[in-house]
């Protein structure tokens, strides 16, 4: 009975014992985890949105106004780290004032729709983008972004918004790598980071053979997921087959190119067109065209 | 006049022998210093963040400075019956109270200066600029709410019992329309009846301190405010800070002293 009973307890003990180290390691061991717990996600989304009304220079919606224009924020959008949902007019959210009081606060406050790449409150001339010139003042995000990142490691957005604005309207590549790096630490295999990585690589180290294993690697983490894919992992996965794809047709692959206009085709918003391309590059190869799309350009 | 100068010197020759001030400029100066030493991705010239808590600590600061200085005048007196002999002297109680309020006024204008002077340090030092306009058009306009407030607060040291419930009420309302105060009257419009008539009684009757809040405009380096309009809202501060000062008076004229 006894030798049973230490055969239990050291079946439970083998048993527990690497699950209890999981669990330590994925405890956090910071203090400002350990303080905040949960809350840090809440704080890391404040920061996140002050980063864009410091984009803003101030003129931003509070919890009071009309958010319609500003429901993706701005520099996110810009960066094409989100899709793009805002509709309406982004320079009304306030709207007419209502009161002869509100009419005279308003000139106590940022009343004018600027963007820091844009030369911002203090250039003020909104619409006039200054294009690859070194972005002006939109380092004024940065210090928001990186707290953001540090109190939520886990939101990918933070560091494709950050790694954009800093690759290509500051030049600071080697940044931008480091921080697009800490980002695969903290959630290794992510391919929205592998996507931004890739078009570091392509587009400012041109190493394009980095670029393709990054992107490649990417669509190769999306299909390995066994659920059915959010509606997140179509947008990346039509972003990393259409990057794969252009990338192949500059090398003069065509058949590769071919293959991941394939794969792009079932997640793109306008598959109609993406079967033009595919029915382009298949002419190129000397392949037979789809009967549907020679069906769909007969139709009148 | 004299005697209503009298009394402020006293109260300034108070402020700077307490340490509240200089223990908060130094919390300031400490923070907005460490806060300055941290670098992001290798870049020298991000300045806005610094400027915001610079600012914000300057700002809570002066909260904090003015209620607590004007809370403890009168209970202060009282408690120490030094009251009796003042009023015993050829000096009216609305002298008293005017030169009470005077007193901690500008008292508070000498620490806003100091600490809108370090605030223009850090912002030279990292923007190497200086917009002396829009800092100057801030700083008084800070200096202006705070005579709503120090106002308030003296009233309320005759209304509430002790010193401290008054200065807690008063930050309570004072944060309260800093917050909100701006957006009473949206909240007023999704409301309905005797519940909209209230809320929007409310938005028109407090004195909105937010309108002196410019923080926003300087620490993105907008341009000035126009002066008709900053004139306009110094204005509104002196009234509102009058009311509350008369106010004040005719409390105090019929109070009990002992």
């Amino acid at each position: 009975m006894l030798a049973l009973l230490f055969v239990l307890c050291f079946g439970t003990a083998a048993w527990l014992d690497p699950r209890y180290t999981a669990l330590r390691a994925q405890r956090p061991t910071d203090v400002l985890s350990v303080l905040m717990g949960d809350s840090r996600k809440m704080f890391a989304n404040h920061f996140f949105v002050k980063a864009d009304a410091y984009f803003h220079s101030g003129f931003y919606p509070t919890i009071f106004d009309n958010h319609e224009s500003f429901q993706t924020p701005h520099m996110a959008g810009d960066a094409g780290a989100m899709k793009d949902e805002n509709e309406g007019e982004e320079t009304a959210f306030m709207g007419e004032p209502r009161d002869f009081i509100e009419r005279f606060t308003r000139h106590f406050m940022p009343a004018m729709h600027t963007h820091l790449d844009e030369g911002g409150a203090e250039g003020a001339a909104a619409g006039a983008d200054l294009g690859e010139a070194p972005g002006g003042q939109v380092r004024e995000i940065l210090p928001w972004l990186q707290l953001s990142a540090e109190l939520d490691p886990n939101r990918i957005e933070t560091y494709m918004v950050t790694s954009y604005w800093l690759r290509k309207r500051m030049g600071r590549v080697n940044e931008a790598e480091q921080f697009l790096r800490e980002g695969l630490r903290s959630n290794p295999g992510d391919s929205a980071l592998l996507f931004e990585l890739g078009r570091l690589y392509q587009e400012d180290r041109k190493n394009d053979d980095r670029a393709r294993n990054l992107w490649e690697l990417g669509i190769q983490r999306i299909q390995e997921e066994k659920k059915p894919l959010s509606d997140p992992d179509k947008f990346m996965l039509g972003n990393l087959s259409l990057s794969l794809s252009r990338l192949e047709e500059s090398h003069g692959n065509l058949s590769d190119a071919l293959r991941w206009l394939e794969v792009f085709k079932p997640v793109s918003p306008h598959p109609s067109q993406v079967q033009r391309q595919i029915d382009e590059l298949r002419d190129r190869l000397g392949e037979p065209v789809s009967s549907v799309t020679s069906k769909e350009q007969a139709a009148p | 006049m004299n005697n209503v100068f009298a009394v402020t010197g006293i109260v300034i020759k108070e402020m700077y022998r307490r340490k509240d001030f200089y223990v908060l400029l130094i919390l300031t100066v400490l923070i907005t210093g460490v806060m300055g030493s941290v670098t992001f991705f290798n870049d020298e010239k991000i300045s806005r963040y610094l400027k915001e808590i610079c600012l914000l600590l300057i700002w809570i600061s002066s909260l904090v400075i003015a209620i607590t200085t004007v809370a403890r005048q009168m209970p202060s007196e009282k408690e120490n019956r030094t009251i009796f002999p003042l009023l015993a002297k050829p000096i009216t109680r609305g002298q008293v109270l005017f030169g009470k309020f005077l007193g901690c006024w500008l008292a508070c204008g000498i620490a806003l200066l100091c600490f809108y002077v370090f605030f223009g340090a850090i912002t030279v030092s990292r923007e190497h600029q200086f917009h002396f306009l829009s800092y100057f058009q801030a700083a008084t306009l800070h200096w202006f709410m705070l005579a709503i407030l120090i106002g308030m607060a003296l009233l309320g040291s005759l209304i509430f019992a002790a010193p401290s419930s008054n200065a807690t009420i008063c930050f309570v309302a004072a944060t309260a329309i800093l917050l909100v105060g701006r957006h009473l009257n949206q909240v007023a419009l999704t409301l309905r009846g005797g519940q909209q008539t209230f809320v929007y009684g409310v938005y028109y009757a407090i004195p909105h301190l937010e309108i002196f809040d410019v923080r926003d405009l300087i620490i993105h380096n907008w341009p000035g405010i126009a002066w008709p309009y900053y004139a306009t809202a110094a204005l509104y501060a002196l009234i509102y800070g009058g009311l509350f000062v008369t106010a004040a008076c005719l409390i105090f004229r019929r109070k009990a002293l002992n």
